[in-house]
């Protein structure tokens, strides 16, 4: 669209456009809890990958004991809450930063907090049927 | 989406070729064209300037072209010294000012020019700044106070004044802005490098006591939320400023002003 046809459609100050609908006020909820949900990422992501490697060539019946331990049960539920919360933050930028049909970006933001709870759901019920069952 | 391709009328095209005849220290410039008025998509125009009659930056060659060679080509320019920012496009890669950028900085081979990235082009290397300036005007630039007038000057101690430095040098040439993916991609909303750089200007200064209500103003996920940390404001910065700095001070103050 050149210059030309823009003026033509667009009548209104410039001033006008670029004050759109006004501030949010919101966004610093989402950069902390992104940085927060980042740093306690780093701790259980080591604990993760650490518990992971020692349960390599581990039969299924010590991995099963392994993960029924009450800290073990505790800091997976953790590890996993954490890992979709950070997620979908992630995921709901890159969706803002390139989805400019308005429709597309609604949709895409809700489905992926509705698949995030979902997933993390379907983790904690898997961790909890181990951790429980006698 | 956002756009990866260049629409079918914005394609460059090969443009015109201008020899240098017999000059002793030639050098090539391939400089972007287009016009509104004659329906034709944009071309790069190839011109040889004699350097040996040429003064040293990217400006004087423009303006040998514009004067002697080639008068359509069309290009903003004012001060030639770095502080008027008119003559800000893209030279070599690089947003940058033609006034302050040296021929024999640019890397070797021809000099390529075009004007500053994904902006509406008025002509040749001239962008539609329009909505840039209408968003540094959105952010009320200039102090706001609602303590009475003083019968003198406003005071600043000398280590309040300090913290205006690296700021107040910003002389909106629009090279940060134009070298943000950001921008690019969000620019109808983002306010983008130097805007955000100005808008902190009035944040620290120890006069204004507007703080709240800039911060109010800027917290949106558009309006600052979009800067994530590319750095290539700070890379291109003619002036040596640090846009990227100035964003992380007004996210660092958003996070101050509220619970953990």
């Amino acid at each position: 669209m050149s210059t030309k046809d823009t003026v033509m459609k667009d009548r209104r100050n410039p001033l006008k456009t670029a004050l759109g609908l006004g501030s949010s006020q919101s966004g610093v909820g989402h950069w902390w809890t992104q940085r927060v949900t980042a740093a306690a990422l780093v701790l259980l992501g080591v604990w993760f990958v650490a518990t992971v490697l020692c349960l390599l060539h581990a039969d299924y019946a010590t991995a099963h004991a392994a993960v029924a331990k009450p800290w073990n049960a505790l800091l997976l539920i953790a590890f996993v809450l954490t890992m979709f919360w950070h997620a979908v933050l992630g995921l709901q930028v890159v969706i803002e930063d390139y989805v400019h049909t308005r429709w597309k970006e609604v949709v895409l933001l809700v489905a992926i907090k509705f698949l995030a709870v979902l997933g993390a759901l379907a983790c904690v019920l898997a961790v909890l049927r181990i951790a429980l069952t006698p | 989406m956002a756009e990866f391709t260049l629409p079918k009328n914005s394609k460059i095209q090969p443009g015109k070729h201008y020899p240098a005849k017999g000059a002793k220290n030639p050098r090539t410039f391939r400089i972007y064209r287009w016009s509104p008025d004659d329906g034709q998509n944009p071309r790069i125009d190839t011109y040889e300037v004699d350097l040996a009659a040429c003064g040293p930056m990217v400006l004087d060659a423009l303006l040998k072209i514009k004067n002697e060679i080639d008068s359509t080509l069309t290009l903003r320019r004012s001060c030639r010294e770095g502080i008027c920012g008119s003559c800000a496009m893209n030279i070599d890669g690089t947003n940058t000012l033609a006034c302050t950028r040296a021929i024999s900085e640019c890397a070797s081979g021809d000099v390529k020019i075009y004007p500053l990235p994904h902006m509406q082009v008025v002509k040749d290397l001239v962008p539609d700044l329009t909505h840039f300036y209408a968003q540094f005007a959105s952010i009320k630039p200039w102090l706001r106070t609602q303590s009475p007038a003083p019968d003198r000057e406003r005071l600043q101690s000398p280590e309040e004044r300090k913290k205006l430095d690296g700021l107040y040098e910003c002389i909106l040439c629009a090279c940060c802005s134009t070298s943000c993916p950001s921008y690019w991609w969000n620019g109808d909303k983002y306010l983008g490098p130097a805007i955000l750089l100005q808008a902190y200007r009035w944040i620290v200064d120890s006069r204004d006591e507007a703080t709240g209500a800039r911060l109010d103003d800027l917290e949106d996920p558009f309006k600052l939320y979009r800067c994530h940390t590319i750095m290539n404001c700070t890379r291109t910065c003619p002036k040596g400023l640090n846009p990227a700095k100035a964003i992380a001070e007004i996210k660092k103050l958003m996070v101050e002003r509220r619970s953990a």
